[in-house]
């Protein structure tokens, strides 16, 4: 429905900026750089946590300007940051947050402050007929009068997509669109990419996971502590350089294997026969020292699984227990008693209260009745210094850090209380490569210390600390896996291949 | 888009310090303009800076710094509650209303004297309690729950009282709103101790601080092992209790339960606590700040007074003083108000 013929030959540069400098009051977001992504390209932007990526965005989207340089789509000088209706013209964002409201229909989402279509009146029945032409156009199997709230991240994603390229927008950023999908709809996902590009439209592909850049780009460009560093065709960049030029150090990901941890016979953790929300009937149980993976896709019930062992979930029946005693199910301050510990599955969500210092948030589980301001802090320093948190000092509130450096605030609150069993479900979500490292590094230095611990993840590199790996598949174990998988292996058990 | 920056190599820690220790004192902002007020007070009228009339203000401002103690602490824990007003007119009439016969007004159900202030208090808990539980375990909007309260509450005590004020009013209540201890009306001594009492818990107790916790991410409070629904409950009734307490000093300071005590003072209960520095979406703001907001807004009213404002207007001026006074909080702060 649009002509994207239009778009010229390949040397065609879609969107460019060109020196561009942004700071934040004393903090310098953005250093002379720039970015250039050709017409037609998939062009990946990596970085650590803090590079710039989310300025840069942001000023390719109009949402900011910036103190010097210039931004230019197809040659044409960006318009002035005023005219929303223009950048959106040529530029359209697919953030992780949602920009579609999720109490409207798809319809009417996809033609928002436009329901008029322009004539004046709003015509539902006209509406309802554009918008399925326009998701059958990019093939997207949504009812346009099923309400987005109802909608699956995917499908929410797939109508931000058509609703950018509708309104004629031919360059579209994906900010970290894969941190929410399971493994088969990331596949959809670039399927989708790939065919779209075939058609001539442009993106600009942020991620944190290196092996989906090299699945989907063609050309990838580095930010490093505000500042430029490469850009180069991502089939003329191995993995090990493009970790170093996002770190700056040579080598690859160095994540403790933990092959040398001693074991133990010493049980602590015994979960009988668990059922709960979306799992049935699970019965583990976990030595001192000893890591647990639990991988599976997003509906396979490890999460719901992990979190009802920490008790933010009842469950239906069976039982936990740590170091023998029974722990109550369904009632956090009684998990926390009995000495489990626990990083959340969302850090924004359930892990901070984004408003508080670091050292409130550090010890939110473990206060004693009083709490002393001047004790609060040291154990806020101690935290900082024993997780490596790169911070002003304790009092800093936490919406001020960066995203790995938050996890790491979660991580020590997990901690705070000394621990017998961590429950770990995402560590390494949104953080950055060293942030991951040092996370991970956590994680081993504690099992070696004797606590047990249940990592829930589908980073394969934070399983790789793990003794043993579960696989869930629709509510239970259907698989185990000892140290020394192969990763063709584990996942194709993780997608539900593995009866073969 | 994050946060996520990188610190230039030039900005050094002092600035980052500079910057924490004003964010400390954020809640001393109002100070400088209670100063402010007090010279211009000053300046109007001679009598202003004399002890009768800053005890005066204080007085005045008592009953409704209860009530903002109260909302204060309910505002950051996430909630609302707009039934205070009413609880400040029902519990001290139908208190009063169980002990006095029929003659005078009352039930005739001739429960003793004695039990006024026990009964006040008991009917707090309860009105606190029943709000706590519609909100929390039947799942209703607070906002509405509190508004059907408001209206509720009045309703009742209009029906109980047939719409006349009672005078006969117990000693109890007489002696708590016209007693003075060490030269300061013992109303004025028992704000002080709330308020420092409520400074004190939230800040220095894990029980308080969890207010902030919960009001700030009530999902991540749960997961830190705060009970949450215990907390916000508790927090619930605590107001109803201090709106409570603030009806006894009213009828005791008048001598009687008029049908409309407390009637319209939500308002300025808001108010306070907004400009005082509590955001009306949880998790910000301090008693201290909202006890500033109540002097600031008392100042200005007695100010106004003083000047001998005509009363048709005074209504008027105070709503604009209240815009002005949001005005000012906005810069002073530096915040915008949510």
């Amino acid at each position: 429905m649009t002509e994207f013929a239009s778009v010229g030959g390949a040397d065609n540069v879609a969107a460019a900026a060109r020196g561009v400098t942004k700071t934040f009051g004393r903090t310098l977001a953005l250093d002379d750089v720039g970015i250039e992504i050709r017409a037609g390209e998939s062009h990946a932007l990596v970085g650590r946590n803090g590079a710039g990526k989310s300025t840069l965005v942001s000023i390719l989207t109009g949402m900011q300007t910036p103190d010097a340089g210039e931004v230019s789509f197809f040659g044409e000088p960006a318009p002035p940051v005023a005219d929303s209706a223009a950048w959106r013209r040529h530029v359209a964002c697919v953030y992780q947050k949602s920009t579609v409201v999720p109490e409207l229909s798809v319809a009417e989402n996809l033609f928002i402050n436009r329901q008029d279509l322009g004539g004046g009146l709003i015509s539902w029945k006209k509406l309802r007929r554009e918008a399925s032409s326009l998701l059958e156009t990019y093939d997207v199997a949504v009812d346009p009068d099923s309400l987005v709230s109802t909608l699956t991240v995917e499908q929410r994603q797939l109508v931000e997509i058509a609703r950018a390229l509708s309104i004629g927008s031919r360059f579209v950023i994906l900010d970290e669109p894969t941190a929410q999908l399971d493994g088969p709809a990331i596949e959809r996902l670039f399927d989708r990419m790939r065919s779209l590009q075939d058609k001539g439209v442009t993106f600009l592909f942020i991620s944190h996971h290196l092996q989906e850049v090299y699945e989907v780009c063609q050309t990838v460009t580095v930010y490093r502590d505000a500042r430029h560093i490469v850009t180069a065709p991502v089939a003329e960049m191995s993995k090990p350089d493009l970790i170093e030029a996002m770190t700056g150090e040579a080598g690859g990901l160095n994540v403790p294997s933990g092959d040398d941890r001693p074991s133990s016979a010493e049980e602590v953790l015994t979960v009988s026969a668990l059922s709960g929300d979306h799992f049935s009937d699970i019965s583990l149980s976990a030595t001192k020292g000893e890591v647990i993976g639990l991988a599976g896709s997003a509906s396979s019930g490890k999460h719901e699984f992990a979190e009802t062992v920490y008790g933010l979930r009842k469950p239906s029946s069976g039982s936990i227990s740590v170091d023998g005693a029974s722990v109550r199910g369904g009632d956090v301050p009684a998990a926390l008693k009995a000495g489990i510990g626990c990083v959340p599955r969302d850090r924004h969500h359930q892990g901070l209260v984004l408003d508080l210092s670091i050292a409130e948030n550090a010890t939110m589980s473990t206060a004693g009745a009083f709490v002393w301001p001047s004790a609060q802090r040291s154990a806020g320093s101690t935290a900082i210094a024993s997780y490596d948190v790169k911070a002003a000092g304790p009092d800093q509130p936490v919406s001020d850090l960066s995203g790995g450096n938050q996890q790491k605030v979660v991580m020590a609150r997990a901690l705070a209380g000394d621990p017998s069993v961590l429950v770990l479900i995402n560590p390494t979500a949104g953080v950055d490569v060293k942030s991951k490292e040092s996370l991970l590094g956590v994680v081993d230095a504690q099992a070696r210390r004797g606590k047990a611990a249940i990592v829930v993840s589908d980073e394969l590199d934070d399983l790789r600390v793990c003794d043993r790996v579960l696989v869930l598949f629709h509510g239970q174990v259907v698989r185990e896996f000892a140290r020394g998988w192969r990763d063709q292996e584990l996942i194709a058990a993780i997608e539900g291949m593995s009866s073969e | 888009m994050t946060k996520a920056m990188t610190p230039t190599v030039s900005a050094p820690a002092t600035a980052e310090k500079q910057k924490f220790r004003l964010a400390r004192y954020q809640d001393l902002a109002l100070v400088p303009v209670i100063i402010l007020l007090l010279i211009i007070g000053a300046i109007l009228s001679p009598i202003f800076l004399t002890p009768n009339n800053l005890i005066a203000v204080l007085t005045q401002q008592s009953e409704l710094s209860l009530l903002v103690l109260g909302q204060a602490m309910i505002l950051i824990v996430g909630k609302m509650d707009l039934s205070l007003e009413s609880t400040v007119g029902l519990a001290p009439a139908l208190a009063v209303a169980l002990i006095i016969p029929s003659s005078a007004g009352g039930l005739d159900v001739g429960f003793a004297a004695w039990l006024a202030l026990p009964l006040c208090l008991l009917i707090g808990v309860a009105i606190g309690g029943l709000n706590g539980f519609l909100i929390l375990k039947v799942g209703l909007s607070g906002f509405m729950v509190t508004l059907g309260m408001l209206t509720m509450l009045r309703g009742l005590q209009l029906a109980i009282t047939e719409g006349k004020s009672l005078i006969d009013v117990p000693e109890s209540f007489l002696y708590l709103g016209s007693t003075t201890w060490l030269g300061l009306p013992a109303a004025v001594w028992i704000c002080i101790v709330c308020y420092a009492a409520g400074i004190f818990v939230l800040k220095y107790l894990r029980a308080g601080r969890s207010l902030y916790a919960i009001g700030g991410n009530s999902e991540a409070a749960r997961a830190a092992g705060i009970r949450v629904d215990r907390v916000v409950w508790t927090v619930l009734i605590i107001g109803s209790v201090l709106a409570v307490i603030a009806g006894i000093l009213m009828t005791g300071r008048l001598g009687s339960v008029a049908a409309t005590q407390g009637e319209g003072m939500i308002f300025q209960v808001f108010a306070a606590a907004v400009i005082g520095g509590i955001s009306l979406q949880g998790g910000k703001g301090t008693l201290f700040g909202a006890l500033s907001g109540v002097l600031m807004l008392g100042l200005v009213e007695q100010i106004l007074r003083l000047q001998g404002v005509s009363g048709f207007y005074i209504k008027a001026s105070y709503g604009a003083v209240i815009i002005l006074a949001l005005i000012v909080t906005r810069f002073a702060t530096g915040q915008k108000q949510e």
